[in-house]
């Protein structure tokens, strides 16, 4: 036991790369996700069904499935693997950057899909006000749509680290469980567990259930603010 | 619905093969496709009963057997595992050896046929895939061997930790590790066998890998479970074990 109470070096590592790659992986999909929720939201393209459909297709898929596909397509002889190895970048499988990158695909759906509900519900009334006073694409973008769309960029962003803190499958498949590097809270609890050490288990899970409980509270509390803020 | 399931477990009840008997096997990974042989040749004695296996950690299997889970018989990397659950009042009889695993380094794309562990250190050797040692057996043994090679510092960086020995031969199979320190009885069956190199690991280097099944407490009055242990030592089985690289207890290890 050390300055982490009832948690070891190993605990307190793991729970610092989680954080590290849930928040890594947040902000890329704030960045990722933004655009084409705003697409998906006002697009009257036929092809929107099917793109909104592919989007939420995390949401449903078993995590092998995508651990599988990312495994193969990351490897030495997949399209990504020979696109990595070419850029002199080495393959993603066992790394942080392919956790990185196979989160984003995973959590994808839990940043846009508030987003683009909070964009739909703004309707065309106060960007079409803001391009009469000449604002531009980007500038109604910026200083009407997103401070209008607040409420969904905070649910989207909290929903989309919860979801990455809450990866397991994806991570087991292609991580490699390397410490410091791919072995995350969730697969160390797995290693507890396997290894008989069902108090360090306990206190892990403890964490991830109060981190959940608070995660959920917050999102309900921020939901019905939202809903009072356009009534 | 209701209905139909209702006449579907009458129609079980009343079947002919009502008679038929079930078990269920836990058992490691590393016997994967060597279990599948044997059983296959059990099944044949054995028309009408049904063998099912589920391959694992045995780590987790011991946890989930503590735990209650349905499995008759219980074969473990570590013998340890069984003479735990022996202890613990949650088998019955005795644990049975029933062979000694050896470990390989074994790789897709490099020829590993006069690879040692001293040569991971080589620049080219990425990544090199091995079973967690925290708690599998495999893992256990490999990290022994590094160490005593005395190259466990220089190579940690590189290792990549598999939940059980398959997944680590996976992921030296698909090529995205370099090497795998992973079981023989692994690499001499049907996905890997001709796929890639091998050598062996002195087993001088690390404890025996000694494994061992048991029948567990809710199998105690389970004929075909008894049967099951019985045909583990039939001549027929021990050619599998053989042909599967395990050195059989109480013979002399054939490398």
């Amino acid at each position: 036991m050390t300055l982490g109470g009832p948690f070891s070096n190993s605990d307190l590592e793991a729970i610092w790369l989680t954080v590290e790659l849930a928040a890594l992986v947040t902000v890329l999909l704030l960045i990722i996700g933004s655009p084409i929720a705003w697409w998906l939201a006002r697009t009257p393209s036929r092809w929107k069904r099917p793109l909104a459909a592919l989007v939420a297709l995390p949401l449903v898929l078993p995590p092998t499935v995508l651990g599988f596909y990312l495994l193969v397509a990351m490897g030495p002889h997949g399209p990504i693997g020979e696109l990595t190895q070419s850029l002199g970048l080495g393959l993603l499988p066992f790394t942080f950057g392919g956790l990185v990158v196979a989160s984003v695909v995973y959590s994808l759906p839990f940043m846009i899909q508030p987003l683009q509900n909070a964009f739909e519900a703004l309707g065309e009334r106060p960007l079409e006000v803001a391009a009469t006073l000449r604002a531009g694409p980007l500038d109604r973008f910026f200083s009407i749509a997103v401070p209008l769309a607040r409420h969904g960029f905070i649910a989207g962003a909290i929903l989309t680290f919860a979801h990455t803190v809450g990866e397991f499958g994806v991570v087991l498949m292609i991580g490699g469980n390397i410490p410091g590097e791919t072995r995350v809270a969730s697969v160390l609890i797995y290693d507890h567990v396997e290894s008989f050490q069902y108090a360090q288990a306990h206190w892990l899970s403890g964490l991830l259930v109060v981190f959940a409980f608070a995660v959920l509270v917050s999102v309900g509390t921020l939901t019905a603010a939202g809903k009072t803020a356009r009534q | 619905m209701l209905v139909r399931i209702i006449l579907l477990s009458m129609a079980l009840a009343f079947a002919p093969a009502a008679l038929a008997e079930r078990i269920t096997i836990a058992a490691a990974s590393d016997l994967k496709g060597c279990l599948d042989e044997v059983a296959a040749n059990f099944r044949k004695a054995h028309a009408g009963d049904e063998v099912e296996l589920v391959y694992g950690s045995s780590g987790k299997f011991k946890t989930q057997i503590e735990q209650g889970a349905p499995f008759d018989l219980f074969f473990s990397a570590d013998i340890a595992f069984p003479r735990d659950l022996l202890k613990a009042n949650l088998a019955v009889g005795e644990v049975d050896p029933y062979g000694v695993g050896r470990l390989v380094l074994w790789s897709k794309t490099i020829d590993a046929q006069a690879l040692k562990l001293s040569d991971l250190t080589r620049a080219d050797i990425l990544k090199i895939a091995i079973a967690n040692p925290q708690h599998a057996p495999y893992g256990k043994r490999a990290e022994e061997a590094l160490r005593a090679s005395g190259v466990w510092e220089e190579v940690e960086g590189k290792l990549v930790l598999g939940e059980n020995i398959a997944q680590t031969a996976q992921f030296a199979e698909s090529g995205n590790a370099q090497v795998g320190i992973i079981a023989l009885s692994l690499v001499l069956g049907p996905e890997m066998s001709g796929k890639g190199s091998y050598s062996l690991v002195p087993d001088s280097l690390h404890e025996p890998l000694e494994q061992g099944f048991v029948i567990t407490k809710r199998a105690a009055d389970n004929a075909l479970a008894k049967a099951f242990a019985d045909y583990m030592g039939s001549g027929e089985t021990r050619a599998v074990m053989v042909r599967y690289g395990f050195a059989l207890p109480g013979e002399a290890s054939g490398h």
